[in-house]
């Protein structure tokens, strides 16, 4: 393993895999409390609490979310009031042009329609995706991510990195194996 | 290897591991498709062409191949469209409503039942798209601006149907798919096949399953679920309306919303039982959808079905209460004229028959449970024809009353859309996971954190998986 760290330069850096969803949670917490910042969590299912053990923090989708649906309430009433009020007004049974109660359905409809569409396309955005590579896939086993085991990689970009020193740390947690990933 | 038995929502030995084989395998490995799928999409797909053959016919001829024609312009054409949207809905019910209130069970039938959303929703828009009579113009639904400087005229509720099923169909298949992305990943990182791991990669938008990911792919969903709950409940009111605002006797009464949509979950779950009886029993997945999970569908099926007797029950006495001798004539009408067979059999299908799922018995008998919904699917049918024409085909005047009579353009469009929505759904069987693997693994990961603050961990270890009273009663 330790040949693999010789390359510096393209050192990705150290991951460590672990069987069991409990075990990458403490190894997280662990690895978060050392002060590695640069880190991050893999698993096949959300792990209740383990975004929180890397210190992940991001409230703005929620925000996003009901902004988009604002807008798209606005937006569903001014196409309503300026199609039906100024651009083509018509007469319907003597009722006013712009007859509020009756234009409800279809704002309720685009503040739904708005909303959902930045809850998906933000998600998708904020994490950065579509991604098709990433140098996490470098690591070995990887593949199994998606499946039944768990990983946790700490980059060598983190300015308390160091190769052997981060290594050792990592193997003290328990891991099935510790992998240097390539860039 | 851990057991685990949440509450016999997934039985058996289980692992990570062994879920994701077991769903996966479904897509990724061809032989273990029985005989029967290739039966049941072969057939489908002939069916299939019933529905292009028809649909070719109308393009070349016109709406006329149908049988609506004054006092009826309402026919099959609606009643299919609202019956189809009816079935979709459960599907969101099950994702959304199910969700928000934390109900684990949905976990093993929401992608299934998801899926069944979409292809009901994509049966349903066939029928108003077609009923336009020029279906390349139906853009002009849509509010844009065009040269003919018009707007559509928001105070119509078929204005608002078009806004409402096109919002239906757009959140279902986000929904759908922010859910299958990360079983997509799954997919992309066990098949073998070059091609394929391309696909599965591009569809899963390169996902790793970080931690932050999920932490915002979790947020998303549940907002999602958050808004596809009012979503759902709007749609069917908005269909609803589409009679309600009218005039006709049989149609302009308050209760349709609420009614509307307890039947269309009603409907819905009596199609989801339909095709998840058979199917889990040729792939296998007893441990999955387990018994109690039929169980409790039957219980959801039997509440509804008394929400829209009880509805069927207020439009007799409102007919009554109103003073009004349309809205009376109305009632004696379905009682006694010329429709009133489909009426009393809709009170059979739809209000006596369900009746039979109080006993605990005949919700764990597959067969009889099957037999149910079956029945529950045509009395769901029989419903909206009810409304419609037996409503339309004496109003006012003596004088403009009609006769509605089904053609063979009708019968071949709706038998038609049954072969589209088969074949989709046997095609999404072959081709995406029909049980969402994340959310298995999640939901064992949940089940084991419970049983070891209940329980201690060593009892999970020795829990006989053949002790499980459900499935012996399944053999019975």
């Amino acid at each position: 393993m330790s040949s693999a760290i010789k390359k510096r330069t393209t050192l990705y850096g150290l991951v460590a895999e672990f069987d069991e969803a409990d075990d990458v949670l403490k190894a997280a917490e662990a690895v978060y409390d050392a002060g590695y910042r640069k880190i991050d969590a893999y698993s096949p299912f959300p792990v209740h609490g383990l975004s929180d053990a890397i210190g992940f923090k991001c409230n703005l989708l929620p925000w996003l979310i009901f902004f988009g649906g604002i807008a798209g309430c606005l937006g569903g009433i001014t196409l309503e009031w300026y199609t039906s009020s100024i651009d083509y007004p018509m007469n319907v049974g003597g009722r006013p042009f712009f007859s509020w109660p009756s234009f409800v359905p279809v704002s309720y409809e685009c503040t739904i329609l708005f909303a959902a569409l930045t809850a998906v396309f933000g998600m998708i955005i904020l994490n950065g995706l579509p991604r098709p590579y990433h140098s996490i896939f470098n690591t070995p086993n990887f593949d199994r991510a998606t499946q039944d085991k768990f990983f946790l990689a700490i980059e060598a970009i983190d300015p308390r990195f160091d190769a052997k020193e981060t290594e050792r740390f990592l193997k003290g947690l328990n891991p099935v194996v510790v992998s240097a990933v390539e860039r | 290897m851990e057991v685990i038995r949440p509450d016999r929502l997934i039985t058996g030995r289980q692992s990570n591991e062994k879920i994701t084989e077991k769903i996966s395998r479904l897509i990724l490995n061809n032989k273990v498709h029985p005989l029967s799928w290739y039966v049941m999409i072969g057939a489908a797909f002939m069916v299939l062409q019933v529905l292009m053959l028809t649909i070719t016919l109308l393009l070349y001829i016109g709406v006329g191949i149908w049988g609506i024609n004054q006092p009826c312009g309402w026919g099959f054409d609606i009643i299919n469209f609202v019956w189809w949207i009816g079935i979709g809905h459960a599907g969101t019910l099950i994702s959304a409503i199910l969700l928000l209130m934390r109900q684990q069970w949905r976990t093993s039938i929401n992608r299934f039942a998801e899926a069944m959303t979409i292809f009901a929703v994509m049966c349903a828009g066939l029928y108003p798209l077609l009923h336009t009579g020029r279906p390349w113009v139906a853009y002009w639904l849509f509010p844009y601006p065009n040269v003919l400087a018009q707007w559509p005229q928001f105070r119509s509720p078929l204005v608002w149907d078009v806004f409402a099923v096109s919002t239906y169909a757009t959140v279902s298949m986000l929904f759908w798919f922010v859910g299958l992305i990360p079983d997509l990943a799954t997919l992309r990182d066990r098949t073998k096949v070059k091609w394929a791991k391309a696909v599965f990669g591009m569809a899963s938008l390169g996902w790793r399953g970080s931690a932050g990911h999920w932490f915002r792919y979790e947020t998303a969903y549940l907002i999602l679920a958050g808004l596809s709950t009012p979503l759902v409940l709007s749609v069917h009111t908005i269909v609803s309306f589409d009679f309600a605002v009218g005039i006709v006797p049989g149609w302009h009464t308050t209760i349709f919303p609420p009614y509307f949509v307890a039947g269309a979950v009603f409907a819905g779950f009596a199609m989801v039982m339909l095709f998840l009886i058979p199917i889990r029993a040729m792939y296998g997945l007893k441990d999955y959808v387990t018994l109690k999970h039929l169980d409790w569908m039957a219980k959801i099926t039997l509440t509804t079905g008394m929400i829209v007797f009880y509805g069927y029950i207020m439009e007799v006495f409102y007919g009554w209460f109103s003073g009004n001798i349309y809205e009376q004539y109305m009632i004696m009408n379905r009682f006694r004229g010329p429709y009133a067979p489909f009426y009393w059999s809709l009170i059979l299908c739809n209000g006596i028959f369900p009746m039979v799922l109080w006993w605990p018995k005949v919700r764990q008998n597959l067969r009889a449970l099957w037999i149910v919904s079956m029945i529950v699917s045509i009395g769901m049918w029989l419903e909206r024809f009810v409304i419609i024409p037996a409503s339309l085909h004496r109003d006012f005047m003596p004088s403009a009353w009609g006769l509605y009579t089904p053609s063979v353009g009708d019968w071949g469009m709706y038998v038609g859309t049954i072969g589209l929505f088969t074949f989709l759904m046997f095609l999404f069987i072959r081709f995406l996971p029909i049980i969402s693997i994340a959310e298995m693994k999640d939901m064992m990961h949940r089940a084991k954190h419970e049983d070891h603050s209940a329980h201690g961990e060593d009892e999970i270890h020795h829990v006989d998986p053949n002790d499980n009273v459900l499935e012996v009663a399944e053999v019975k």
